[in-house]
């Protein structure tokens, strides 16, 4: 019933054929220290798993790897297909593949699924090796720093020294932003889109209304809900919420207006009236079925605590040993990370004096904005990119000449 | 190069720029359009350019250029950068189209340690004689515009801009002067035969 209004959402990923094809995701399995990996919280976990993905050919120099780091409710598949069957492509299909902006022919493409995720990796669903039994609760809370430590790992087993670019949108951003000043000698650039420095007041109040939909759930019983029905309809209206702040006021009124939904009147009950209701709550459905309702308390949670700034007595000091040259990238309708915010990064960096390309793209769709076609960031990314890499091979021939 | 004109009205006084911008210099440049003057400061001179751009259809060009760009306005692009973190700041044919022209000036020489400064003359005969005989205001290639459609809203003579520069102990160290198409003259009468100005200059002691 809702298909109608489905199909009239920007449709994010239609398989083309320029497309990476068939891929699979992967598993990695670091070996660790007797003391596991130790978090930023003060635990640790005995032991972790990362989803990924990869697409291309590390080449010979292995300066061509892009890492991308996912949002919210990304995962490792980015781009192509797992089966000829898939109706959608990975969340990213649009800027990864043979002639993209991530051209998967001149460049080593590699998705990790983030720490605390249900998409692969550890995370509360995943199954505590000393009960036996889902973590649930008794996961420990990971933040943004404990997901780049796991990839560098990830990374290091890649056999990849220095990243050629680092690149996110939203969540995303956090984390490239955090490899670029935890490891500055391993990032070239960083392409930092629809992201902020930290998670502004609004958007902890956004993710507080989410957490607060699914612990109000009966069915979430404290996050011990594995193996039995799961808090379905919390978790629907924290992806809802989500969605509103993700699209824009204009986006919202040209998709649906005030338009019914199967319908010529009003009920006059509290059935779907609107076609905006409808797109809602499919989307709230859609996601039900493939995320955990207690990965995303733990995923909004770091975000929540994201401030690159922290332990620092300001923005410009945190950046002080930045080594990436960065692209920052914010688009006009974002109201959740919005322009103001992507300038605070680029000040910070511009004070100190590392190269930096800025710039405001105009769009309608809102925070939703990077995952949409748009031929501005594509020439963007693509551009910024094959700069960044010519000046690597530059840099790289004038150190091995004799 | 496109119906704004930018670009193309600036390759004029580019290699004369150029020349006085010295070997390895981090440069930036307000304004900048497309890239094409930082890209080629970069390539014939080894140094380190960036822009500033509020036209984001320009910022893409110098993206593609590998020119750094910052878009937006300049003066709120300049705020971050610190003292003297540049050799120079140019800005090429836009000190006109500033609201403030002796604030960005003051600006410049703070994150920088000179800069250059061109601009179309007002005093150029050609300007004077058109508002003489024809009693309307000059349309040229160094001034573009109808009075309704241009972004020009201080426009100054070579004379009212050393003047500035006396009043506010801004020290001019060179003074290059162009007729159009792209002739370099001599600085006799200059503020009579330039149609357009140059001036490198620094903060006094």
């Amino acid at each position: 019933m809702a298909q109608d209004v489905v199909h009239d959402v920007p449709e994010y990923f239609a398989p083309d054929e320029d497309s990476v094809g068939l891929v699979e995701t992967r598993y990695y399995t670091p070996e660790l220290p007797p003391e596991g990996f130790a978090l930023e919280c003060g635990r640790s976990l005995p032991s972790i798993t990362l989803a990924y993905e990869t697409y291309g050919e590390l080449n010979e120099a292995r300066d061509n790897a892009v890492l991308i780091v996912h949002a919210l409710s990304g995962d490792a598949h980015v781009a192509g297909v797992h089966s000829l069957e898939d109706r959608k492509a990975g969340w990213w299909d649009v800027t990864v593949g043979p002639g993209k902006p991530y051209d998967t022919t001149k460049y080593y493409v590699i998705c990790s699924n983030i720490l605390g995720s249900c998409r692969g990796s550890t995370g509360p669903s995943s199954i505590d090796p000393e009960t036996g039994k889902p973590y649930g609760l008794s996961f420990p809370m990971v933040t943004i720093g404990d997901m780049v430590r796991a990839q560098a790992l990830l990374v290091d087993h890649l056999g990849i020294d220095r990243l050629l670019a680092v690149t996110g949108g939203s969540m995303g951003g956090f984390q490239a932003l955090e490899w670029a000043v935890r490891y500055p000698h391993r990032v070239a650039s960083v392409h930092a889109i629809a992201t902020s420095a930290r998670l502004s007041t609004q958007a902890i109040a956004f993710d507080e209304v989410g957490r607060q939909a699914i612990m109000a759930d009966p069915d979430w019983l404290g996050g011990d809900y594995y193996g039995r029905s799961t808090p379905r309809a919390g978790l629907a209206i924290a992806r809802m919420i989500g969605h509103i702040t993700y699209l824009s006021e204009e986006q919202m009124h040209h998709k649906f207006g005030r338009r019914l939904q199967d319908r010529e009147s009003f009920s006059y009950d509290f059935r779907t009236d609107f076609q905006v209701e409808s797109y809602l709550k499919y989307q709230g459905d859609a996601f039900v079925a493939r995320f955990d309702a207690n990965s995303y308390l733990y995923i909004t949670r770091a975000m929540d605590y994201y401030d690159l700034s922290a332990g620092y007595h300001s923005l410009v000091e945190a950046m002080a040993g930045v080594q990436a040259e960065f692209l920052v990238v914010s688009f006009t309708s974002d109201w959740l990370f919005p322009t103001h915010q992507a300038i605070e990064i680029v000040r910070a960096l511009q004070a100190n004096g590392v190269p930096t390309t800025f710039i405001e793209i105009p769009s309608s769709y809102g925070h939703d904005s990077f995952l949409l076609p748009n031929q501005q960031l594509g020439d963007v990314i693509t551009g910024f990119l094959a700069h960044v890499h010519e000046r690597i091979g530059a840099d790289r021939s004038a150190v091995s000449a004799p | 190069m496109n119906a704004n004109g930018r670009p193309t009205k600036r390759r004029l006084d580019y290699e004369l720029i150029e020349a006085l911008v010295p070997n390895g210099a981090r440069v930036l440049d307000l304004g900048c359009g497309d890239g094409r003057l930082l890209a080629q400061l970069a390539q014939n001179k080894g140094c380190q350019g960036y822009g500033i751009e509020i036209n984001e259809r320009y910022v893409l060009e110098c993206i593609k250029r590998g020119v750094p760009v910052y878009h937006g306005d300049m003066m709120e692009g300049m705020t971050h950068y610190r003292d003297q973190s540049f050799d120079l700041v140019i800005l090429s044919q836009t000190l006109q189209q500033t609201h403030r022209p002796l604030e960005v000036i003051q600006e410049m020489l703070r994150v920088g340690k000179t800069a250059i400064i061109s601009f179309p003359n007002f005093g150029y005969w050609r300007v004077r004689l058109r508002l003489l005989i024809s009693g309307r205001m000059p349309v040229n290639d160094l001034l573009p515009y109808t009075w309704h459609t241009t972004p020009n809203v201080h426009l100054c003579t070579v004379t009212d801009f050393r003047e500035l520069c006396d009043a506010n102990n801004l020290v001019r160290t060179r003074a290059l002067f162009l007729v159009p198409p792209a002739r370099q003259i001599s600085r006799l009468l200059a503020n009579w035969r330039a149609g357009l100005a140059i001036f490198e200059i620094r903060r006094g002691g």
